[in-house]
């Protein structure tokens, strides 16, 4: 027989479509509607975890998102998507299910952790902070927490790569209804009857919300028929979007409301391309809160037993899921909402030995009270349940009176608690609204905030549901635009009067064991007497309650547990409770799949990937691809045969032997028009620029307003008032930003433009003694010395297979060579590229990477912006003191002369030579005495290093102390981590044709 | 997440714009002393309140732009060209 607890009919749940599921290895059977927890109640099923310290038994307490107990792992025999901590709650059930306990080992029934319920007395509140304080070394300590996290914890993160997929979904609209109940309902239909742009959303698969509304009558309509009449109404609208399974789940700036749609988690086979979930982030003009209530228990001893359960679940599960969540019930309370989950279960067949009201008789005579008693169930007013005993399952509890007295045993299998309910006030608080202790209520509620968010219904502390309904429609009209709601701050509407509740606050039962242990919150196994030992101990702010004891941590965030130990932490200081306040209520509402929020942005997608446009061909011709900031570039282009260094080296020697082509399209370019260009340029680089003739370029470096280097690079002078400014790769983001900044915010006046045009232009550098006969072959213009001299700037054309492609043609040298810049627009970057290849041919012409341009550069001595200049280097430290006009001011310039700029022992550039045929170590510090006692003085370090296949020998560049006075000196070049040192020679920081004769030829 | 008014392009989400520093501190004249370039590169406030800056709609239409924001509640108070007065609760 399977569902023996299932009613025959009732509920929201399809009873003509069964779904088979497993639990911890045992098959059982529900219904289309269910979720797992109404699936495995109808099945009988109470026992499903153990708690996460002591290992007690637990079961299933609530029907929602509060739940603290019932975490299971969901498929837990998948690798990749095997899932933990699921509220069994809130995973609706699909054919094939498969779940399992958390937290026990051999299993749930017998649970070897459960050791840790005896041993308990060693394990009180914040234990781990004395217990395991000897021997008094970190070392220990290491070993006991080992031991402590393995005993303790959830579930087991999947360890494969996830294979679903999550998207985001950016919305706007007017009003965010937050929330599907009636009141929900209510405000979305009113607001988008008047025209507003509405989206609503409920983390439940159904309409309808809590279970305040279950007999109700609405508008003289049944509630069910309501809920439905108005969800098909507001169906209709244009301008609504209904979100089910959707919780919002955070408030941030501006209005930005953060939810998680499960789009996927419900179904056995997710449809192919479909997300698993969608992060939805939407900016509403107004948000109306109708989040509703959260059920919280009473601390009595062993309140954790599997069938304890709060009394709405209980009817929640009985009215929605048509399950009988026992067979004999206790019902303790003290509050009138309990009386319903009495009446309804009775009506369901539940035996009800008790109801046990904790309010004296006095209080017990109204017509809900009268109905339950014509029904035949025992109120035993002035009551509490001291005591509840049962091993996997609640048995029987102890009665007594609140007086005192002796106690009763009542046997049942199922006991329904209340102590009250608290708004779902998450959102709100997030939203800086402040919180009102409501007296009546026991528990905060909304009072004021300055944001547009505007809470109703039980959300608001409003349980009558035609008072909720009527709150709903004043929100939803409130928050519709212009309706003058945006006026802050503005307090919440309330209706007066109506709470349904009439509570009398009950916190704790006093304890009559010693040792019974009384929990507030079930999932971190915090109980009263540890409340009561963070007290004694001075852990008496909220916060440091909470850290201290865990109250109020974990995946359910204390939100059926934490007004419960605040009151129990006023009754210790003997404070109101609103001056214990409460803890910051922080996003997530609930917890949220991470990969929900990279979405897409994942492996290749965190960050774009800029390709220069000769990448297909370097991809056919062998290229090794290296990252450069988002860049891939050439690192080198081995033959078959060649390791990536024998490759580099080859084009570094044909550089200075033939001739090579490198693809430099990643330098920065940035147009500059106007008819103040020049003295833009002199007052950003050191260097003097108005005497830059047309045709001409030069090399400048920039500095930072403190005196320290930038960037470097060289302008080109195209016409009288345009030019072309290079950056380097990885500043032209940063230098465009800044001449944006000057020229918008500082220097308004000048009249230049700035352009980013890096994408618009390929470009290629054509460097090598043959580099001239190459560039003849393809030009259109005379490149012979003289017409074309070095620092020469032409426009002009390259002859390619496409035809003639405008080009622009720079003699400039990085690699020390004769040497040009070539650039055209991208879309002919390969067809120049490949024009260039083949009219080089004959010379013995081969494409060089960055590796062979590093090495190229590093014999030069040529500093790179991030090795050299690297933030803490003035431009003298780098040997370009002279570059630095002493007639004009320039960016950085006023700071130059501050004394720790100007010290005799900075660190300046030089070059090193590796002697006795050692290699360079990488990352080296410079030393005087590699024997010195530690720490060893350190004289500088290495910048750059690469072996010279031209000189045959292992070169660096270097920043020393007073490295320009030490030329000749030898030292040692210490790499601790390698465990390398190496004599270096100290030389000028250039190695091939000092005096730059090649460049002019 | 911000919703920054840009006072080209109107609303824009945070994630457009880049955070360029304090708007209310002044750049010297080419030939002042010393100090007062220290104290415009090092010295900056650390109000707690409303606070003027600057913003650049980089993802956008590459302005520079003010921006008054309250550093205590990310309330935006108001944004303007440069070159034009911030309005709304002065700092």
């Amino acid at each position: 027989m399977t569902q023996p607890h299932r009613l025959p009919e009732g509920g929201i749940i399809d009873r003509t479509r069964a779904l088979r599921f497993e639990f911890d290895g045992v098959q059982h059977e529900g219904y289309a509607g269910d979720t797992l927890a109404s699936a495995l109640l109808a099945n009988g099923v109470h026992l499903v975890g153990r708690s996460f310290k002591y290992h007690r038994p637990r079961g299933i307490f609530s029907a929602g998102a509060e739940e603290p107990n019932a975490l299971v792992q969901l498929s837990p025999a998948s690798g990749a998507r095997t899932e933990p901590n699921v509220k069994a709650t809130m995973q609706a059930l699909y054919d094939g299910l498969i779940a399992a306990s958390q937290n026990c080992w051999p299993s749930v029934h017998f649970d070897v952790g459960a050791i840790n319920n005896v041993m308990s007395c060693l394990m009180p509140a914040g234990f781990y902070y004395k217990t395991f304080m000897w021997p008094p070394t970190p070392k220990w300590w290491l070993k006991y927490e080992h031991v402590i996290r393995h005993a303790a914890g959830m579930g087991r993160a999947a360890l494969a790569p996830d294979p679903d997929h999550y998207e985001h979904q950016y919305a706007h609209c007017d009003v965010l209804v937050v929330g599907g109940g009636l009141t929900g309902l209510a405000a979305a239909h009113t607001a988008a009857k008047a025209g507003a742009r509405v989206i609503l959303c409920d983390e439940s698969a159904a309409w309808g919300g809590g279970v305040g509304d279950i007999g109700a009558t609405i508008d003289d309509r049944p509630v069910d028929r309501w809920i439905a009449d108005t969800v098909r109404d507001c169906a209709r609208f244009d301008d609504i979007t209904l979100l089910p399974r959707t919780t919002a789940f955070g408030y941030y700036d501006g209005n930005l409301v953060g939810a998680i749609e499960r789009v996927t988690d419900h179904l056995s086979e997710p449809p192919a391309h479909t997300p698993r979930q969608r992060l939805w982030k939407i900016r509403a003009k107004s948000v109306v809160l109708a989040s509703g209530a959260i059920e919280r228990g009473i601390a009595y001893a062993n309140n954790d037993l599997p069938g304890t359960m709060l009394a709405g679940a209980a009817r929640t599960y009985a009215r929605r899921y048509g399950v009988r969540p026992g067979t004999r019930a206790v019902v303790f309370t003290n509050n009138d909402s309990a009386y319903l989950t009495a009446l309804d279960l009775h009506d369901a067949g539940v035996a009800i030995a008790a109801v046990i009201d904790a309010r004296p008789a006095s209080q017990l005579t109204r017509g809900l009270h009268q109905h339950a008693r014509a029904s035949g169930l025992a109120i035993l007013p002035d009551s509490a349940i001291i005591g509840a005993r049962g091993g996997r399952r609640v048995a029987s509890v102890d009665v007594a009176t609140l007086a005192g007295g002796r106690s009763t045993r009542v046997d049942c299998d199922l006991v329904c608690v209340s102590g009250g309910w608290n708004p779902a006030v998450h959102l709100f608080s997030q939203a800086r609204g402040k919180l009102r202790y409501d007296e009546p209520l026991a528990t905060f509620v909304p009072d004021i905030s300055p944001l547009p968010i505007l809470p109703a219904g039980a959300a608001n502390g409003c349980f009558d549901p035609t008072a909720a309904v009527m709150e709903g429609r004043a929100a939803g009209a409130a928050a519709i635009p212009g309706a003058g709601m945006m006026a802050s701050p503005h307090h919440s509407p309330r209706t007066n009067g109506v709470d349904g509740t009439a509570l009398q606050p009950l916190w704790a039962v006093p304890a009559t064991r010693r040792t019974a242990k009384r929990f507030v919150d079930l999932q971190n196994d915090v109980t009263v007497d540890d409340i009561a030992l963070a007290a004694r101990e001075g852990y008496v702010s909220v916060e440091h309650l909470k850290r201290y004891t865990t109250l109020g941590m974990g995946t359910d965030q204390g939100k059926t547990s934490n007004i419960i130990g605040l009151a129990l932490m006023a009754e210790q200081l003997d404070l109101p409770i609103p001056k214990v306040g409460t803890t910051t209520f922080r996003p997530p509402y609930t917890p949220v799949t991470l990969g929900a929020f990279p979405g897409h942005e994942t492996a290749a997608h965190v960050e774009p990937t800029r390709y220069s446009a000769m990448h297909d061909w370097h991809q056919e011709h062998g290229a090794r691809f290296v990252n450069a900031g988002l860049w891939k570039r050439p690192h080198s282009y081995p033959r078959p045969g060649e390791t990536e260094d024998d490759a580099a080296n080859r084009e570094a020697r044909n550089v200075r032997t033939h001739v090579g082509l490198v693809d430099v399209s990643t330098l920065g370019k940035i147009e500059l028009q106007g008819r103040d260009v020049a003295e833009l340029l002199n007052r950003v680089y050191i260097n003097k620029w108005d005497t830059l003739a047309l045709g001409r370029c030069r090399y400048g470096v920039m500095l930072r307003d403190d005196g320290l280097v930038m960037d470097d690079g060289t302008t080109s002078r195209l016409s009288a008032t345009h030019y072309l400014m290079t950056t380097t790769t990885v500043n032209a983001v940063r230098v465009m930003q800044q001449l944006e900044y000057l020229l918008q915010a500082e220097w308004r006046n000048l009249d230049v433009y700035a352009t980013s045009v890096t994408e618009q232009w390929a470009a290629a550098a054509l460097s090598g003694p043959k580099a001239r006969e190459v560039l003849a072959k393809v030009m259109d213009i005379d490149v012979s010395n003289g017409a074309f001299p070095f620092l020469a700037v032409a426009t002009c054309h390259v002859r390619t297979a496409q035809g003639l492609v405008p080009a622009r043609a720079f003699r400039m040298s990085y690699s020390g060579e004769l040497a040009y810049e070539i650039h055209v627009p991208a879309d002919h970057g390969r067809a120049m590229w490949e024009a260039i290849i083949k009219a080089g041919d004959d010379a013995g012409i081969m494409p060089y990477g960055t590796e062979a341009m590093s090495t190229l550069r590093i014999e030069k001595g040529h500093v790179v912006i991030g090795p050299e200049a690297d933030g803490r280097t003035t431009a003298d430290d780098l040997g370009m003191g002279k570059l630095v006009n002493p007639a004009k001011w320039c960016i950085g310039k006023p700071l130059l002369a501050r004394p720790a700029l100007t010290a005799p022992d900075r660190w300046q550039l030089v070059g090193l030579t590796a002697l006795d045929g050692a290699r360079m170590p990488r990352a080296a510090k410079i030393v005087a005495n590699p024997d010195h006692a530690l720490p060893n003085p350190m004289l500088g370090h290495v910048t750059s290093w690469c072996y010279s296949p031209n000189l045959d020998a292992w070169i660096a560049l270097a920043l020393l102390a007073n490295g320009r006075a030490r030329h000749g000196e030898v030292l040692w070049a210490l790499s601790p981590l390698a465990n390398v040192r190496v004599r270096v020679k100290v030389g000028p920081p250039c190695f091939i044709d000092p005096e730059g004769a090649r460049l002019r030829v | 997440m911000l919703l920054i008014p840009c006072p080209w392009c109107g609303p824009r989400n945070q994630i457009e714009f880049t955070y360029g520093g304090d708007a209310t501190v002044q750049r010297p004249g080419n030939d002042a002393p010393e100090a007062a370039w220290e104290a415009f590169v090092y010295m900056r406030d650390n109000p707690s309140g409303p606070h003027d800056e600057l913003w650049l709609h980089s993802a956008g239409c590459r302005s520079w732009f003010k921006l008054r924001r309250d550093t205590r509640t990310h309330d935006i108070l108001g944004s303007a060209r440069m070159g034009d007065e911030l309005g709304g609760e002065s700092p």
